[in-house]
């Protein structure tokens, strides 16, 4: 067997992280519990753990969701990670081509040109000099890329880039120099063996002049040295999320979620960040001062250090999680994690509100708490429910009742309880067919926590369904809106078509560069109990700006919530799509009241 | 004795040196907006828990800034956090953070 002592470095560090990441997946997995390992179990023997390899081939090393970021950027991460992992298969391919041993260490295939020189590389032997130097001069690019990074990261489509520590400094400049120490160990190989190909040849020209015997021996050193610090500090700084990655996917396509504070999944979740620093841009927080991104969060997490404002101080927007290349679940993190002080509203609610009227309906409305707010929207929905035909009451006419979303978001899940079982109660007591609501909070609320007998609607829904069935009338108008997304109903509950069919049969709907899932958050999120208003209207404020709103008549909106918060700082009226939708019912009124006015008019005058 | 239908009223002055005031001095530490307070009802009108219950902020306000602390607890136990006395606030007092942190307070042992 071949061997030499300059390999020690590499070889310690690969054994410490095979070893490292051999614990640390074990006990995560043993963690789960019994129905969870069943089905990872499932996954892992079944023919969908195909849809994990493609997966991990084509986020893990392609980076394709970074080349949607910005093409720049996702050439960086693919270079270096498709690149890499290149580079060994073909080094391994390699080594099978030339050893006269069918099993050989694993820094055989690294430092090949040092254990065996090839003298004289036949055809396929300059073959594989070029892919291998192809391979390096790719990965190298990826390097100088990372360097220009380090100065100007608005050529990569971002803004703002991670503040690294200690630990990360260190991996990354290793990273950084493993390429250029290959190249150089390699490059002197070539001077002596005349082995090289197109890179290494040409730079072994240029070092012909130095000492390069007795350079070539310090420079494979140098080469393991650094690789060996690279895998020392693989896992405790960011690069851990190279093989955490896998056991990332592996899990999430086998359906596991963490669902308390601790979970196992929420560990790999930890660990799987790369701290790119793509949710910073994607983070409205970041642009008025606030630094608790989950690429801080989740470090700061995984650390163990101490950070309340961390957990405090996030909209739950869901941009970050739409935004993360990896696909942690942070703001699920997030939300666990504020329940640990659950019991603190351990309550007593007395709540004397009971059904008084319980005629059998076919539509139960629930306007929710912020549509008392904005009596607009409650009025447009009565008048709209009345134009529908279908017999209708209020649920929460007269005094408010909460859905429990505001509770839970807090992490108040014991009180949330409660009110959930309250509010519940009163729905199923109403024997209602449908439940309507103008709030996307308690919307989505009703739907993933009530387990509700009936199902559950957002107003845009139910006035797209009206509108589709001719039960209420259409009367375009020549004005031309943006639409803004609330986040509770666009990346919560993925209702992007409804609303947007409503306007256009209205209205002229101007295309806005932050719909859909990408849109930006009003800033008025219950979520955050964290900043004060102040900070919020900021937040409307650079919302609307970015949205460019001032070339639409209207901002439309779906959230009451948005709505009262957009319209305080707003330059244009901001509306609710059902405001829209009650006027366009009135507009087609209106006319015949005045033909009937003018008709009388006439009549009189021919009297 | 007969009784005339009166009695005696117990004495309803508030000595500020004397009472609990580390509950404020906690809350107007971690949220200075909440001294800002004007103390104008907004919050107390427009609250949810209100309907069914005695809970107005302002009320709150008042008894922790006055350091009679008994009857708070009962009160903001009925808050359902919906926020909506933050949006109608007209001195922007991050009222949500308010309740937490008086819930915090009144768990936590302080000096």
């Amino acid at each position: 067997m071949k061997f030499d002592w300059f390999v020690v470095p590499f070889l310690a560090g690969l054994t410490f992280v095979f070893g490292f990441c051999g614990i640390k997946f074990y006990r995560c997995i043993r963690q789960l519990s019994r129905g969870e390992k069943l089905m990872l179990k499932k996954h892992v023997f079944s023919r969908s753990l195909w849809l994990s390899v493609k997966e991990i081939f084509s986020e893990s090393l392609l980076h394709r969701k970074i080349f949607r970021t910005h093409p720049l950027l996702g050439y960086m991460h693919a270079s270096l990670a498709f690149g890499w992992f290149l580079l060994i298969v073909l080094g391994n391919v390699e080594v099978k081509f030339y050893s006269e041993y069918s099993v050989n260490p694993p820094y055989v295939p690294i430092f090949l040109n040092y254990f065996e020189p090839v003298t004289a590389p036949n055809f396929f032997g300059r073959g594989f000099r070029f892919l291998m130097d192809l391979l390096l001069l790719v990965i190298l690019s990826g390097v100088a890329l990372a360097y220009f990074k380090r100065f100007n990261s608005r050529r990569f489509g971002m803004q703002r880039t991670t503040q690294h520590h200690f630990l990360d400094r260190i991996a990354i400049i290793s990273l950084w120099c493993i390429f250029p120490a290959r190249l150089l160990a390699e490059s002197l190989s070539a001077a002596i063996y005349h082995n090289g190909s197109f890179l290494t040849n040409t730079l072994s020209k240029w070092l012909s002049a130095l000492p390069v015997e007795s350079m070539l021996y310090p420079a494979w050193w140098g080469y393991s040295i650094v690789l060996g610090a690279f895998f020392f500090t693989l896992p405790f700084s960011r690069y851990m999320h190279i093989p955490t990655e896998v056991l990332l996917i592996i899990l999430r396509n086998a359906g596991i979620r963490s669902h308390y504070f601790g979970h196992p999944y929420q560990e790999v979740d930890t660990f799987s960040c790369s701290r790119c620093g793509i949710c910073i841009d994607a983070c409205q927080l970041a642009a008025v001062g606030n630094s608790v991104q989950p690429v801080y969060y989740l470090r700061s997490l995984r650390y163990q250090k101490p950070h309340e404002n961390l957990t405090e101080n996030c909209l739950l927007c869901g941009r970050c999680v739409e935004a993360c290349p990896v696909g942690i679940f942070s703001t699920d993190i997030r939300r666990h994690e504020r329940t640990l002080g659950h019991e603190m509203c351990n309550t007593h609610y007395a709540f004397k509100y009971q059904l008084k009227n319980n005629t059998p309906i076919e539509v139960l409305y629930f306007a929710g708490c912020m549509t008392h707010l904005v009596p607009a929207i409650k009025k447009s929905m009565t008048s709209i429910l009345d134009h529908s035909g279908y017999s209708w009451r209020m649920l929460d006419a007269d005094e408010e009742i909460c859905c429990g979303r505001p509770l839970l978001l807090a992490g108040q899940i014991t009180a949330a309880n409660k009110v959930i079982m309250h509010t519940r109660s009163l729905i199923e007591n109403s024997h209602a067919q449908l439940l309507v609501t103008s709030c996307p909070i308690c919307f989505k609320t009703f739907s993933e926590n009530y387990r509700l007998s009936i199902p559950v609607v957002h107003h845009s829904q139910f006035i797209n369904m009206l509108q589709q069935e001719h039960r209420i009338p259409v009367h375009r108008r020549n004005i031309s809106v943006k639409y803004h997304d609330p986040c509770e109903l666009g990346r919560g509950m993925h209702v992007y078509n409804e609303p947007r069919s409503v306007i256009n049969r209205i209205a002229h709907l101007q295309p806005n560069v932050h719909e859909k899932a990408k849109s930006l958050c009003c800033g008025g999120s219950l979520g955050n109990t964290y900043i004060d208003m102040e900070t919020k209207l900021q937040l409307a404020d650079q919302a609307l700006q970015q949205m460019e709103v001032q070339s639409a008549d209207y901002l439309i909106t779906a959230c009451p919530l948005c709505l009262k918060t957009f319209s305080s700082v707003s330059p244009i009226a901001v509306k609710d799509i059902a405001e829209l939708a009650a006027e366009s019912i009135k507009d087609t009124i209106v006319p015949f009241v005045k033909v009937i006015e003018e008709n009388k008019s006439a009549t009189f005058a021919e009297k | 004795m007969p009784s005339f239908g009166f009695s005696v009223q117990p004495p309803q002055h508030i000595d500020l040196d004397k009472n609990y005031r580390a509950i404020f001095d906690f809350i107007k530490e971690n949220e200075p907006s909440f001294q800002r307070c004007i103390y104008c009802g907004s919050c107390g009108a427009t609250c949810s828990a209100g309907n069914f219950s005695q809970m107005s902020l302002r009320k709150v306000n008042l008894l922790i800034s006055r350091g009679q602390i008994s009857e708070v607890k009962n009160l903001i136990d009925n808050c359902l956090l919906c926020g909506k006395c933050q949006l109608v606030c007209p001195r922007n007092v991050n009222t949500r953070k308010v309740i937490l942190l008086i819930h915090k307070a009144l768990k936590m042992p302080l000096s």
